[in-house]
Formats: structure tokens, sequence, C-alpha cells
């Protein structure tokens, strides 16, 4: 991954045998756990997608059937549910789609014209930008007007915006919380809040927030004329509504680490740069910014991971729906598990594995490794 | 005028920053707030007067009443203080050892360079693969891990000539972040399986484990970035004075890390808290945790508002408590002046 990173900073070469017995016994434990606890499930759930489970007479029985539970989710019947339904080509659909493909290309270019360019590198990098093309295709194709997205698509929306709000949010918060203003101490705690509830309790709050008959926002309701209309019927409602308990779940996430960073930072550059002129903006950008950078790519990173798997919330506040508008990847791997296909439920799970993997390995070596090499 | 606009030290805004300031906190204290506010009041409340349509000012709107707290607490006493201490027991034992060997991992990651060998790490999991395997095909498991071990070491020395090719910490790094991609509905089946297996569903030691693996790459990756802030002077001085690698660890890095520590200690706790996935299929009557109880709430009569409310927060008192306890920790100026020159 970023093997070719700075070089870790360290005391002096493992030549002593203490040193060599120390560094065994601060990793292995730790490896040795997350092993015991990984390759069996991932062994497992692979032979699963690749086989048809079936409840028989005192038992069950599973079967194996090679790619077929992949092929029918995106080439067959579940095509729609999966992928989405594609709209028909229109120009706008070639000229978005194109915009992607060049910038992707200019970006292959110059990376081909710089000087760290390497065969390697490149192949890397061709499948990477390949990968983000068909993703581009798929996002384009049934975004649009007549198409309708799947839980690919959907997921991949609840990911991006809901990560984009709970940084932007996290960060404006923590950078007003190290201030020294009264009361600080009460909107630390306070907006630490909603992480701590239990992600069942809050989308079963949410349900109770925005019931339109004894929620407590029935007089807005009421007033915007709203009265009998349940924002669950529509589908970018019913996403919006998942996207903000979402956003409100996990803003806090963002602003204690921002928060932590912010306050470990050494307050003597900030100082010197302010008795030398520099306005605030030109302190944020050159000091504060690139102080909490790595930490923002690995909150990123740990968000984005978290973010695919979300299920509880479309879960209980709109069940998937309306139809299947708000079910994300996860959620479809747990609806298909529930009504015992769990050869699908696999299927679809591997499948969002190997895209939150492509989309974590794209971002740890375009975003992460210019972090670390920037420090 | 001008004074208003000015600002007295960088941490200290102007009367405008400030106003500004308190304008957007108090703001979010409301949004943050409100939807805890509802649980409160619903909490109080009997199911007629949730039904009927919102009301919103306890004596004012509506009569208060005790019923959701007195029957679940005093009816049911038992059903709902037993998960109430599991998640306790569970949930502080399993971010302990996930900090403790999270932060040792992530110190050594920054610190050492590590190149583990692929031949010897694909025979590690082929080992671990196949003794799975017998245990699952009903091996007796003592014998089985015994000989997998025995393999590996014999054919260790071999394999490491032949396959030279090695991996570097962030390979590591990322290798156990990767652990928490797959979703928790594929993992679950497995893992139950592997408990069973090893008669240890139903028990608190299940739980544990998986919380421990499930968390331990999230406090890899956090501490790792702090352990990177903290100046490598203060560790080569302590070296020079003859400090071990445990000493140096111990009584420097891990101090001067405080604010990551604290911050890393209360997300792995509330992770494992409200965990509710894989609690569901390890645990069933003897260490069921609350999230598992909250759930329980939606019966077959539709959701009942006023039981979830209360469990839901009985459950965040203690988190809260241990947030404001914690809290100072995460303050600033831990290594102003550490480093000098």
């Amino acid at each position: 991954m970023e093997a070719r990173l700075a070089p870790p900073q360290r005391l002096h070469a493992l030549t002593s045998r203490s040193e060599r017995i120390a560094s065994a016994t601060f990793v292995l434990p730790a490896v040795l756990v997350v092993l015991f606890l990984s390759v069996f499930p991932l062994i497992v759930s692979l032979y699963l997608s690749l086989s048809r489970f079936q409840l028989v007479k005192g038992g069950f029985d599973i079967k194996f059937i090679g790619l077929l539970n992949y092929r029918k989710l995106l080439f067959g019947s579940e095509r729609d549910h999966f992928l989405g339904v594609f709209s028909p080509l229109s120009p706008l659909t070639w000229l978005l789609f194109g915009a992607v493909v060049a910038l992707l290309v200019v970006a292959l270019v110059r990376y081909v014209r710089s000087p760290e360019f390497s065969i390697g590198g490149l192949f890397w990098r061709l499948i990477s930008a390949a990968g983000f093309a068909l993703i581009a295709w798929v996002v384009v194709r049934t975004l649009l007007v007549s198409g309708r997205p799947g839980t690919l698509v959907v997921t991949l929306v609840y990911v991006c915006v809901g990560i984009c709000f709970q940084y932007l949010i996290g960060l404006g918060l923590a950078l007003l919380c190290v201030q020294q203003i009264r009361g600080r101490r009460f909107f630390r705690v306070v907006f630490l809040l909603p992480m701590m509830i239990t992600p069942v309790g809050i989308a079963y709050s949410f349900l109770m927030l925005t019931d339109t008959g004894k929620g407590p926002f029935k007089p807005i309701w009421v007033a915007m004329g709203l009265r009998d209309f349940s924002w669950v019927s529509s589908p970018w409602g019913a996403r919006a509504a998942v996207m903000i308990g979402d956003i409100w779940q996990w803003t806090p996430f963002m602003f204690i680490v921002l928060l932590a960073a912010l306050e470990g930072m050494a307050v003597e550059p900030v100082e010197a740069a302010l008795v030398d002129g520099a306005t605030r903006r030109q302190i944020f950008r050159y000091i504060t910014w690139p102080g909490i950078f790595p930490v923002t790519t690995t909150l990123i990173l740990i968000r984005m991971i978290e973010a695919f798997k979300i299920v509880d919330l479309p879960n209980v506040l709109t069940n998937g729906g309306p139809g299947t508008a708000t079910e994300s990847m996860t959620l479809h791997s747990y609806i298909a598990w529930r009504s015992q296909d769990l050869g699908g439920s696999a299927a679809v799970a591997y499948l969002l594995l190997i895209l939150v993997t492509f989309v974590c390995v794209s971002f740890v070596n375009l975003v992460r490794r210019r972090a670390t090499e920037a420090v | 005028m001008n004074s208003f606009f000015r600002r007295k030290s960088i941490y200290v805004p102007s009367p405008a920053g400030r106003f500004f300031s308190y304008m957007v906190l108090v703001f979010w204290s409301f949004v943050v707030l409100f939807p805890l506010y509802w649980l409160v009041v619903t909490s109080f409340k009997l199911p007629i007067q949730v039904d009927s349509g919102p009301f919103y000012i306890p004596f004012v709107d509506f009569q208060p009443s005790l019923d959701a707290w007195r029957y679940l607490f005093v009816n049911q006493r038992d059903d709902t203080l037993r998960p109430y201490f599991n998640t306790i027991a569970v949930a502080l034992n399993s971010s302990i050892i996930a900090l403790a060997l999270g932060t040792a991992a992530s110190y050594a990651l920054t610190r050492f360079d590590y190149h583990p060998k692929l031949g010897v790490i694909g025979l590690f999991i082929g080992c671990v693969a196949l003794s799975i395997v017998a245990i699952w095909l009903g091996g007796p498991w003592q014998i089985i891990v015994v000989a997998a071990i025995a393999v590996f070491l014999l054919l260790a020395q071999t394999l490491a000539k032949r396959f030279r090719r090695a991996l570097g910490n962030s390979d590591i790094a990322f290798w156990m972040i990767s652990q928490r991609m797959m979703p928790p509905v594929a993992v679950v089946i497995p893992i139950y399986v592997l408990f069973q297996r090893l008669n240890l569903l139903d028990t608190y030691a299940a739980l544990i484990i998986t919380y421990v693996a499930s968390n331990l790459p999230i406090v890899v990756w956090l501490m790792r970035d702090y352990f990177q802030s903290i100046p490598i002077e203060l560790e080569e001085c302590a070296a020079i004075d003859g400090a071990s690698r445990y000493r140096i660890f111990w009584s420097i890095v891990l101090p001067l890390s405080t604010p990551g520590l604290v911050a890393t200690f209360l997300f792995v706790l509330v992770f494992a808290w409200n965990e509710y996935l894989l609690a569901l299929f390890l645990s069933f009557s003897k260490v069921q945790t609350m999230p598992l109880l909250v759930a329980a709430q939606n019966a077959t009569r539709g959701p009942q508002w006023w039981y979830m409310s209360v469990l839901i927060l009985v459950m965040i008192i203690p988190v809260i408590g241990m947030a404001i306890a914690l809290e100072r920790y995460i303050s600033r100026g831990l290594l102003v002046g550490a480093v000098k020159g």
C-alpha cells in the first residue's frame, strides 16, 4: 500500500536482541487477535457466496453453484435492485460521463509525465481509473431523470453526502471549541452525546421525531400543508431522513478527533505567524490545515469504512422503502439473509467488500500518501 | 469599534467572533439536545399521551407519569438490570483490552521497521485455515492447535528462504483496518459457528473477543497519528539514559499521548457499548446486552416508545459520565515546552 512512504522514525537499527524481542511483543498480540477472527469468516462467506443455501427437512443443504449469485446481481433478475434501472442514453449522460473520463485521463497523463512515473504505478492507476469510470457510469445512468438508483448507488450517495457534511460540521465546531470561551466544556460534552446512543436507539428516536401524525414537528407539517404527507413516500425525502440521522449521529466522531488534534498542536508557530502579521486565513491554510491533514485522512478512511455498512437507520426508519429507494447494500444483504437467501446475501456482502476495498485503497494511495509525505 | 473585531490572543476570540461562536454553538446544541429532550419527555408519558399527538412540556401539556420507569425497574427489575451489567462488563473489558493491545501495536508500527515475509504469512494463514477446518469437522481442538503450531515452526524457516518478498509497516496497518470492511451481516454467521464449536456461545468471552478484534484496528489507526506527532528526541534522550523500550513506551510515550488515548478509549467504549448485530447472534439470555433490549421493545403491538425511551436514556447516562470525567484530559499544551531548541 503505502510501503514506499517516509520511513518510520526510529531510534537506532534493530540490532540488539532486546529490541527485536520488544518489536515482536508490541505487535504480535494485536495481529494474532485480529487474525483469529478474520481469516475464517472471510473464507466461509466466500464459500457461501458461491453456493445456494436451502432449508430442507431436518436441516439445511448447501450446494455449490459457482458465480451464479454474482451473475444474478450484476446482469440477471436482481440487477434493477442492485445496480438500479438505467435511464436511456441521452446527450446529458454522455456529457457527464465524458467529463469524468476526461478528468481521469488528465490525471493519468499528469502522472505519466511526472518524475515518479513507473510501470507498476501506471498499472495500478489504470485499474483504479477504470474502476472509477465504471462507478461513474452506473451513477450517471441511474441518477438521471428516468433512472432509478439501486442499492449500490444509494450506498455511495449516503457515504459521500454523509462524510462531507459530518466532516465540515465537525471541523467547524472543533475550531469554535478550541477557542477560550465560557462554557466550552459544556459544549464539548453536549456535542459528543449523539455518538453515545446505540444506533438502533437513534433509528427509533428518529422514527418518532419524523412521524407527521404525533411527532414533535407536527405543527410545522400542518403549517406547511403536509399533514397527510408522509416523507416516507417520496424517495429523496426518505433518503434525506436517513442521511440527516446519519449526520446527526456521526458528526461527534469527526468533532472529537479533530478537537483532540487541534488541542494537541503547538501554540508557538501560530503565535510567531501572528507576530509576523499573518491573517487568520493564512494561519489556517499554512499551519492548522497541514497539522490536521493526516488525522483528517485517517478519519475519513475510518468513517468511509463504517459508512458503507450503514444498516440500522434505513432498516428501522423506512425499512428500505419506498420500494428499495433507501436500501443500502448492507441492508440489501441483511434482507436477503432474513429471507434465507444466504448465498445472495454473502454475494452482496462480498461485492460491498470489493467496493470498499477498492475505494479505500485508492484513497490511501492517492490522498493519504500525500498526507504522510507532506509531514 | 476597532477593538470589537480584534482578538486579544489566538485562542481568545474578539467580541464579534465570540457572539458568532455562541450563535453557532447554541444552535448545534439545540440540534443535538432536542431529540434527547424528546426521549426524556416520552419516557414520562403514558401510551395514550404518546398516541394522541405531540405534547411538549410536562405539567403544562400533559401530566407526567412514572409508569414506564416503574414497569422496567420495579416489575421487570431483573430483566432490565442483568443486560445492563452485562453491557458494562463487556464494554469495559473489551475496550481496555483493545486499547492495551492496540496502542502497543500502533506504537510499534510507528517506531519499528517490520518486514514480514510473504511466504511465512501465507504459511501461517494456511495453518490457521487448515486447523479451523479440522476443528469445524469435529477434531479435538487441543491436538489440532499443537499440530498446527508444529507444522508452522517446521516449515517457517525453509519457506522464509524461498519467498523473500516482504511487506512493510503500512501494509500491516492497512491489513488491520481492512478487517472492518466486511459488513457484519456476512461475518456474523461464521463467527457464530466458530464460537459454537468452541462452546463459548452466550458467554462474556465470546462477546469480548469479538469486540476486541473488531475495535483493535480503530485503536491502531487513531493512535498511529498521535504517536507520529510525538517528538522522537524525547525517546532518544531516554534511550541514551538507558531506558528500555518498554520503559520509554510506558513512562514517556503514553503520558504524552493522553489526549489521543482518551479520545480513542471513548470511541472504542462507545462502539462496544452500542453494538447490536454481533450481540444478537452471540448472546441469548445470560449475556444479553442493552441494545438488544432496546430493539426488543418493538413488539408485535408496534414500538413501545415509552419503554424504549427509558432504556435509551439509562444506556447513555454512564457513557456521559465517562465523557465528562475524561473530557479534561483532552486538553492543549501537553507537548508545549517538552522539546527545547
